[in-house]
């Protein structure tokens, strides 16, 4: 998307030229949003427009510029933005931008760019020769790296509320404990069909809650199905799967009858012991010592784990990644591609992936407090949906709904 | 009395091409120039018109149409900025002669192209200025910050009537005759607001130049050919006087190029 602002002034509105020049907006493709109007009181008192214009390309937008400065529309001049030092490896000149997860575009010699890998809360820098800008994080910047300072010549163009696709995703929509859910779900599931079928990538951020509620079958038969390419997790969520696959207990409770087992408290410690044993998660599957659950399945399907480590860790096993800003860093790199977000039982790993994907990205947030819920939703209203339930029948049902689906086309996804 | 400002047609011809009428192969009869012009100043002069006459200057043939001079409103004249070299050559002749006659000279920026009355014609309450192939709109923004009056724009789309003055007249009685496919369809629908009674002119006719006419009072003196056009004029209780114009029609001019009123008006008010 290319935009530019341009102004007309004069009697634009006794000449129709206004409407002339919106209407030749609207016929050629593009879109326009009035940023500013002044219609002269009297008779003879000119009127004043400004008026930001968008087309899909560079070169339609050049075509239809011409076309409007015929009408007397004149170009606004971006100024430049204006860029200061680093002034030492991880710390930001004073002023510097902060950026949101929006699409941002900034004004480097004559030419606006597209800040590359929108995220929250990071500054931008600007290549030495001023042909790329990207977001970077404390961490990445280096001393004397150009920075951007002020918002002079920086632009943001929000996302779009709504998707042809599908009404799930609505601004700020929330979908409390009392509203039935079954018709959301359905489309969720559709949702998810549809970015596969367009090789688009599923990101599930999971807490502890998916196997201590019984729900980890569900999600194991998600990633079997290929409905999910990432997994970011904690050290939590990947030893009580271990365990329930070892012992059929999540942190000694018995996943079937819902009692505690006897001594079934040390389960997972033996569990880590077994793995760290095996040397991996993925040797322990290729030992045959784990061969079913989540971690499991990922292993076979492929799918690409992260798995974070707090202070609270016992183990951890191994691949847990324990420097929380080597984890974040990771992280990173493994959400460019996502096309949607499905968050559950986990706030503090949400909240790290929604400070790093642009606001384009969708989201689906389950958790059955509602506060998580509303803060969650709250990162990326434009195109998110929450749900206030318990994990397990939400992902009964959106499995459900995916498995009816794919048995009709007779295969899986790959 | 109405003053008219006429150029003699001494140095006409058609040396260039910068409209679709003109065309080397096809030149003027210099006898006949002679002729159908000295009708027109006749005509005028007995028309209760005082018709001055700027000297003609060699090598700038289309000085003769007057009424791209530029554009007189009271004692002020805003001159021409031609958009094609070929005329930008009369702009300081025009200005001087009109500046050695007391009036005050309103230059507009020069890179705003203006093609004085050609583009810019007064009725009812406003000052109608064409735009596109010879004048930029944003000229008539400056026009109205000069004059304080309200500017209708309207674009111009059919290049043989490449100035609002060869597709458009206003009349006396607050009505125009024009040409309505000479111009876009929201310059249509804008003159339309504006002006009621409007005579629309079939192509033919507009082909031969009638809405190019020299308006006073109720005399109309535009080129012979404009049947029902004169028809439906002497009508509304005007008095029209055609005129052989066909060698000025090769230039892609007619009565009222050749000629700049002293003043269009008197005031904007």
């Amino acid at each position: 998307m290319s935009s530019e602002t341009v102004e007309l002034r004069g009697h634009i509105i006794d000449s129709l030229i206004l409407p002339k020049v919106l209407d030749e907006i609207l016929t050629r493709g593009a879109e326009f949003t009035i940023a500013e109007i002044r219609i002269g009181q009297n008779r003879v008192d000119q009127s004043y427009a400004r008026i930001d214009v968008s087309s899909a390309s560079n070169d339609a937008l050049g075509d239809l510029l011409l076309r409007l400065r015929q009408h007397g529309a004149e170009v606004v001049e971006r100024k430049e933005v204006q860029l200061a030092p680093a002034p030492a490896d991880g710390v930001f000149p004073e002023d510097f931008y902060v950026t949101t997860n929006q699409q941002t575009f900034a004004q480097i010699g004559g030419k606006e760019l597209a800040v590359e890998s929108p995220m929250m809360d990071s500054a931008i820098v600007v290549n030495r020769d001023g042909r790329t800008a990207r977001s970077v994080k404390f961490y990445e910047v280096r001393k004397g790296d150009d920075v951007v300072v002020g918002q002079q010549g920086i632009r943001v163009q929000a996302a779009e509320r709504e998707t042809s696709h599908t009404s799930v995703f609505n601004f700020n929509n929330q979908i409390s404990s009392e509203t039935p859910k079954t018709a959301i779900i359905r489309e969720l599931a559709g949702e998810f069909q549809r970015i596969r079928k367009e090789h688009g990538q599923i990101l599930v951020v999971a807490g502890p809650a998916v196997v201590h509620t019984g729900a980890g079958a569900y999600l194991e038969s998600l990633i079997t199905h290929g409905y999910v390419q990432r997994l970011f997790t904690g050290n939590g969520l990947a030893v009580y799967d271990v365990e329930s696959a070892l012992y059929g207990t999540s942190l000694g409770v018995n996943l079937e009858h819902g009692a505690l087992s006897d001594a079934g408290h040390v389960n997972h410690m033996r569990a880590i012991n077994r793995i760290r044993e095996a040397g991996g998660i993925a040797e322990a599957v290729e030992q045959k010592i784990l061969t079913r659950g989540i971690m499991h399945a990922c292993v076979r399907q492929g799918v690409d784990i992260v798995l974070s480590g707090s202070i609270r860790d016992d183990g951890p096993i191994p691949g847990v990644t324990t420097d929380a800003v080597e984890a974040q860093r990771i992280m990173r790199e493994k959400v460019r591609d996502v096309a949607l977000v499905l968050m559950m039982g986990s706030m503090l790993h949400s909240i790290a992936v929604l400070n790093m994907v642009p606001a384009t990205v969708k989201i689906v947030c389950v958790d059955i407090d509602p506060r998580v819920v509303n803060r969650l939703t709250s990162y990326q209203p434009f195109q998110a949906v929450g749900l206030v339930t318990d994990v397990k029948p939400f992902l009964r049902e959106l499995t459900e709904n995916i498995e009816a689906s794919a048995g009709a086309n007779g295969a899986a996804v790959a | 009395m109405r003053e008219l400002l006429l150029c003699p047609p001494d140095h006409y011809g058609i040396e260039y091409e910068i409209n679709p009428w003109m065309s080397r192969a096809r030149g003027a009869d210099t006898p006949l120039v002679q002729a159908q012009w000295k009708g027109l100043y006749e005509t005028l002069s007995k028309l209760d018109a005082k018709v001055h006459l700027i000297p003609p200057k060699e090598r700038l043939p289309d000085m003769v149409f007057t009424a791209n001079a530029g554009l007189t409103v009271g004692r002020k004249f805003i001159p021409s900025n031609f958009r094609h070299q070929e005329r930008s050559g009369e702009a300081p002749l025009f200005a001087k002669w009109m500046e050695e006659r007391g009036y005050e000279i309103s230059w507009l920026p020069s890179n705003l192209y203006f093609e004085g009355e050609g583009d810019a014609l007064f009725g009812g309450d406003a000052l109608f200025c064409g735009y596109k192939f010879r004048t930029d709109i944003n000229s008539h923004r400056a026009v109205a910050d000069l004059l304080g009056c309200l500017v209708i724009s309207v674009e111009l789309v059919d290049p043989r009537f490449y100035h609002i003055d060869t597709c458009f007249c206003p009349l006396t009685d607050g009505g125009a005759m024009w040409f309505p496919a000479a111009f876009d369809e929201y310059g249509q629908r804008a003159i339309r607001d504006h002006l009621p009674n409007l005579i629309d002119v079939p192509e033919e006719e507009a082909t031969g130049f009638c809405c190019n006419a020299v308006v006073l009072d109720h005399d109309i003196v535009l080129p012979e050919g404009a049947r029902s056009v004169i028809a439906q004029l002497r009508d509304r209780g005007y008095s029209c006087h055609p005129l052989p114009m066909s060698e000025f029609l090769k230039a892609g001019g007619a009565c009222k190029c050749l000629t700049m009123h002293m003043p269009q008006r008197e005031s904007c008010a």
